[in-house]
Parts: structure tokens; sequence; C-alpha cells
């Protein structure tokens, strides 16, 4: 019996077990949506960290740092630095002034039906392109992993089928509890892979940093090359690499405080202290979960190798493989497992952020006025279009295929969510001019900067040799009209400006009237949604 | 559209409920003016600082990499300045979680004083 799927059986009773339990207390949009608003700081901030945490963070920063050396490492520091915005900036005022999504916040003082249907739609958008690019990771990684036993096409379906079960059936309670347990095996399994790297150099980070200061490999024209990968550039190199890292680093810092499926934990807990307190043990957790990628991505470096990474299933696979290097089979299980379960936690987190927007925003408040016809409507709409976004979700994992280029889907999930969410919460909490037209404006402006400008990046217009083919092929063979592969350094204040025009040249004084009801009640808390009594 | 709202507060009734006239004279009032000025006080430069913190570290990447690969003991300038953003960030946050203690007492003041006109909740 393989130890690979031994683990993944076991995750997914785990994770089903959870799903029945909270199925019977998900009766109630408040149940439903927001677990009740009864979870507590600690597990908000623990589950906070299994939202976020990806694998594009477990297995793609331990491999680009594996191949790029200190460059990767830049990304670790944006991911935790970015919890900065969410902490002083929306944390609490969304808790306080919002009931299940961010559009609540946007719409509370400007006419809420198109102000809602932009926000929704933005939503959506963040949250397809995200988890698609999770589901062909997850899709490859499963079929490495458990190769012989299920393809690529099963892979992606099981995936795609267990995060149905746990939004559909457990709601935003059952989310919560499998994303704490992934982020508690993903914590555990790297604190005890980063002591065994530190073992493997006995303890000495003399010995580490000496080994990381020449690492051997062959690069692409087959010469063999020494580099120091603590050296900065191996990846962001001239003309364009340092303004790409900027534009990154924007992206990062302003797109996680707009990440759909991020902000709607906010929403989990009885009161906006919670929520502060919840994006703290969130930090922790983050932080020290980045700050150890140094030994698993330098690790993989040094200890395995570029070189037999490559042949052994690239860049993603080198957590793994330092793994199987470290302590053979049983912990590559064991790791691999919990590469499984971050990809289930985060697809799940984004699952049911795209069906609470859609079901809360666009159903019940743009097509019916802010009326449930009748009671309950809300959920059996969220657990239908669970289903409906699963299963689309699905079908284009499986057209795209395996080797499909997609890593820049999260770089355009978070350029969407900095150039088009966090200016219009940002406006509509401080600026008391800003009203609908704006706000429209403003998501329209940087849901399409953003999106426009990737399509005209490096990441979607190159010209392929023509070994480079189907879905891998970039979409425009021609070369990229935008240098940088990162749209956020352009595309963030186009989003502001778009907000700033729209409100300027149009006149809606009702937009402000609402004004002082918003800032007391996001400031103070008067009013904010309670927890479900016991 | 002021129907749609009034619609959603009807099915959906908030836990406090006050007139326009209300919601400005607790906004004018010197409790609440005290609560933003406090906040704003900490918040403003603690938000500058740690972007300003923050963008000096790909900036100095990108444009001086020869300075920034200085070594220092086994490590180098760059790795340092990197891993010093994880503890500025952990930093700002507990100074901040310690502000927000004082900013919580003064919303105290005006959560009860709203909430007793209206003779309880």
């Amino acid at each position: 019996m393989n130890i690979s799927l031994l683990m993944f059986l076991l995750f997914i009773a785990i994770t089903l077990g959870i799903t029945y339990w909270a199925s019977r207390r998900s009766a109630g949009s408040s149940a439903y949506f927001a677990a009740s608003r009864q979870i507590k700081g600690w597990q908000n901030g623990i589950a906070v960290a299994g939202d976020y945490m990806s694998a594009a963070s477990f297995l793609g920063i331990a491999g680009i740092i594996a191949f790029q050396g200190y460059d990767g490492f830049l990304f670790s520091v944006g991911w935790l630095v970015a919890y900065l915005t969410v902490l002083l900036v929306i944390a609490e005022p969304l808790r306080n002034a919002g009931k299940y999504t961010m559009a609540d916040v946007l719409a509370y003082r400007m006419k809420p039906r198109p102000v809602r249907a932009m926000a929704s739609l933005s939503t959506l958008t963040v949250s397809t392109f995200y988890m698609i690019a999770q589901m062909v990771g997850a899709g490859a990684l499963v079929k490495l992993l458990l190769g012989g036993y299920v393809n690529y096409n099963q892979a992606v379906t099981g995936v795609g089928i267990l995060m149905i079960v746990y939004v559909v059936f457990g709601g935003m309670l059952a989310t919560t509890w499998v994303q704490i347990v992934k982020a508690i095996l993903l914590m555990s399994g790297t604190i005890l892979l980063s002591i065994l790297v530190m073992a493997h150099f006995h303890f000495s980070f003399g010995e580490f940093f000496g080994a990381i200061s020449q690492v051997t490999y062959h690069d692409a024209k087959g010469q063999q090359v020494v580099k120091d990968f603590l050296q900065p550039g191996l990846r962001y190199k001239p003309p364009y690499g340092p303004l790409d890292l900027i534009s990154l680093g924007m992206a990062l810092i302003f797109g996680t405080a707009g990440l759909p499926h991020i902000l709607v934990r906010f929403y989990t807990v009885p009161d906006a202290k919670t929520a502060r307190n919840s994006v703290v043990w969130a930090m922790v957790l983050i932080g020290s979960f980045y700050i150890m990628t140094t030994f698993l991505g330098f690790g993989a470096a040094t200890i395995v190798g570029p070189d037999f990474i490559k042949g052994h299933g690239g860049n993603n696979m080198s957590a793994p493989l330092l793994a199987q290097a470290l302590a053979g089979n049983i912990f590559f299980a064991f790791i691999s497992a919990i590469a499984f379960a971050t990809i289930l936690a985060v697809v799940a987190g984004l699952t049911i952020s795209a069906t609470t927007s859609f079901s809360h925003d666009f159903w019940t408040n743009v097509i019916h006025n802010g009326v449930e016809r009748k009671p309950g409507e809300e959920v059996l709409v969220a657990r239908i279009s669970a289903f409906v976004v699963g299963a689309v979700a699905i079908l284009i994992a499986i057209v795209l295929g395996p080797t499909a280029n997609v890593a820049f889907l999260v770089a355009l999930a978070f350029a969407v969510a900095a150039s088009a969410n966090l200016p219009v919460i940002v406006l509509s909490i401080f600026w008391r001019r800003f009203n609908t037209t704006g706000a429209v404006a403003g998501l329209t402006v940087g849901l399409l900067a953003a999106i426009g400008l990737i399509l005209l990046s490096p990441s979607l217009m190159a010209v392929d040799p023509p070994t480079v083919v189907g879905t891998a092929r970039h979409l425009i063979q021609a070369k990229a009209w935008f240098p940088l592969e990162n749209p956020g350094i352009l595309s963030i204040p186009l989003g502001f400006v778009g907000a700033i025009l729209g409100t300027l040249l149009s006149n809606e004084p009702s937009s402000q009237e609402k004004f002082n009801e918003l800032l007391v009640r996001s400031n103070t808390g008067l009013g904010a949604e309670k927890a479900a009594a016991h | 559209m002021a129907n749609a709202a009034g619609n959603l507060e009807v099915a959906q009734p908030k836990q406090y409920q006050a007139s326009k006239s209300t919601w400005d004279e607790i906004a004018a009032s010197n409790a609440f003016q005290d609560l933003m000025a406090t906040k704003k006080i900490f918040i403003v430069p603690a938000f500058i600082f740690f972007v300003v913190y923050y963008f000096a570290l790909p900036v100095l990447v990108g444009y001086a990499p020869q300075f920034m690969s200085i070594k220092i003991g086994n490590v180098n300038l760059a790795y340092l300045f990197a891993l010093s953003q994880f503890f500025v960030a952990w930093i700002i946050a507990g100074l901040y979680v310690r502000a927000a203690n004082g900013f919580d007492r003064l919303a105290k003041d005006i959560l009860d004083k709203a909430e007793n006109a209206k003779g309880g909740k």
C-alpha cells in the first residue's frame, strides 16, 4: 500500500468527519456564511493562516528559492508584511460595518445594486482565477505523488468534489476547521523539515549559509555553474526586474487586504476586537512559516540541488523531494499529504467566498432588492452556486490540463484585489465625498486594468519555441507590450484614479448622507452584527 | 434605491438603529472626535512607516544589489534586511494592539452612551 495514498485518505476522512459535524450546525444565513460568528480569535487566526498559505506558498516558494535563491525569499516577506494593511486599515471597520461580504461595507451608503453587482463580479473574478491556479496545481501534484493510482483528471475531479462537499454541507464552519487542521499540519511539517535541514548542517548556521553561497548546478545551456544563492538578482534582472519587484510588492501589500476569501473570515468572529486579535495570531503563524521558507527553499537548493529537482518533477516538487532526501519515503508521504491538505483548505475558502458573494450580494441584494423571498433562500442559493462553481472549476482545470501556464493567475488575483477592491474599500470608509459612480468606476477600472495589463505582459505574451505545445504555450505569440509580470504599479493607481474621477465627475448627495453613520459604525462597532446565541 | 435599503433592514434588523440626526450628533461629539484623533495619531504614522520600510527592500535590492550583497558574518545585508521585515511587522502589530486597547476604551464610552440613550439595547 502506498503510504502517500494512505495519508491522503486519512486527511480526507478527518475533513469529512468535520463536515458531517458542521453540517448539523449550519442552518440559517449567519451560521452558514459566518459560522454563527462564534469562532474564537486564536481559532480564526489559525484559520486565516490556513486560508492564506496556498500551494503557491508552500510548494511554489520552496521551488522559487531552490532555483532562484534570495529573490524568491522576497515573496515570503511581502506575504507577511501585507497583514499590516489588513490589521491597521481593513479588518476592524469591515467587521464593524459589514455582515457577510466586503460589498456590505461598499454598498452601505451607496446605491446598493450597481455597487454590489460590480463588487460581486470582482470577487468572483479573483476567486475563480485563484481557484483555477490551485486546481491545476493540485491535479499535477496529486498525479506526481500518487502516480499509478490516479491520473490528472481524476485528481482534479477529486479535489473539486471534496471542496464542493465541504462547502455545500459544512458551510463556513466546516471550511474554518478544515483550514485550522491544515494550518496545524503545515506548521508541524515545516518545523520538522526545518529542524532536519539544520540537523543536516550539524545545527551550524555557518555551515548552512556556507553551502548556500556555493550552489552548483547546470544552467539552461548545460554549463556547470556555481552561484551564491543569497545574492539578489537571480530572478529579477535589469532592465525591468527591479520595477517588477516593486510592482509585485505593491500587489502583495495592497492586494491581501482586498482578497475576498481572507476578508470573509473576519465575519466569523464575535466582534472587531476579536478580529484584530485573530490578525495578530495569523501574523505570528504566517510570519514564522515564511521565515522557515529559508530552510525549505535553501535546504532544497543545497541538499537536493536544482539539477535533481528538475529531473524529478520540477520546481513544485522541491519541498517533498527535500523531505525524501532527509528522512525517506514516509516523510515524503507526510509532506505530500500536507501539500494536498493545503490546496484543499484554500480552495474551500475560495469557494465559500465566491458563493457567499454570489448569493448574498448578487442574488439577494441585486436581483431581489435585499429581500429573501422565503427563509433559507440565501443559503440554498449559496449551496447551489458552490456546486456550480466547483463543477466549472473542475471543467476548466481539465480543459487546461496539467502543463497549462497558470502561475500568472495567482499574480492576477492579487493584482485585481489590490487595484479594484482595495481602493473602493478604503475610499468608502475614509472619504465622505465618495459615491456610487466612483465605486463602480474604481472597481471597473481596477479590474480591467489588472486583467488588461496581465494580458499584455510577458506572462501571456511571448514567443515560444515550437517544442512548447498546447496550453503550455503563451496565449499571444508576440513580444510582450507591457514589460512587467506584475501590473500593480500601474493598475493600483489606475483603480484609485478611476474611483476618484468617477466621484468628482458626478453629483450624488445621497451617498454622503449616511457617511457619518458608516463612520461611527465602522469605528466604534455600534450596531455591529452580533454572534448568534448559544 | 432608498427603498431597497429599507427593505433589507426590515428583513434583517440591525441591533442598533438610529435616525440620521443621532448619527450626526455622535459623529460630531467630543468623545467621537477624540477617538478618531487618537486613532489617527497612531495609525497614520505606523502605516507610513511600514510602507516606507517595506518598499526600501525591493528598491535597495533592485537598484543597489552590490550594496545589498555586502557580507555580514555568514549572511549578507539583503538577507538581514529581509529578515528584519518580519520582526518589524510583528513589533508594529504588537504596538497597534496596545494602542487599540486605548481605542476600545474610548469607543466603549460612546457605545454605552448611545445605547443608554435608546433605553437599553
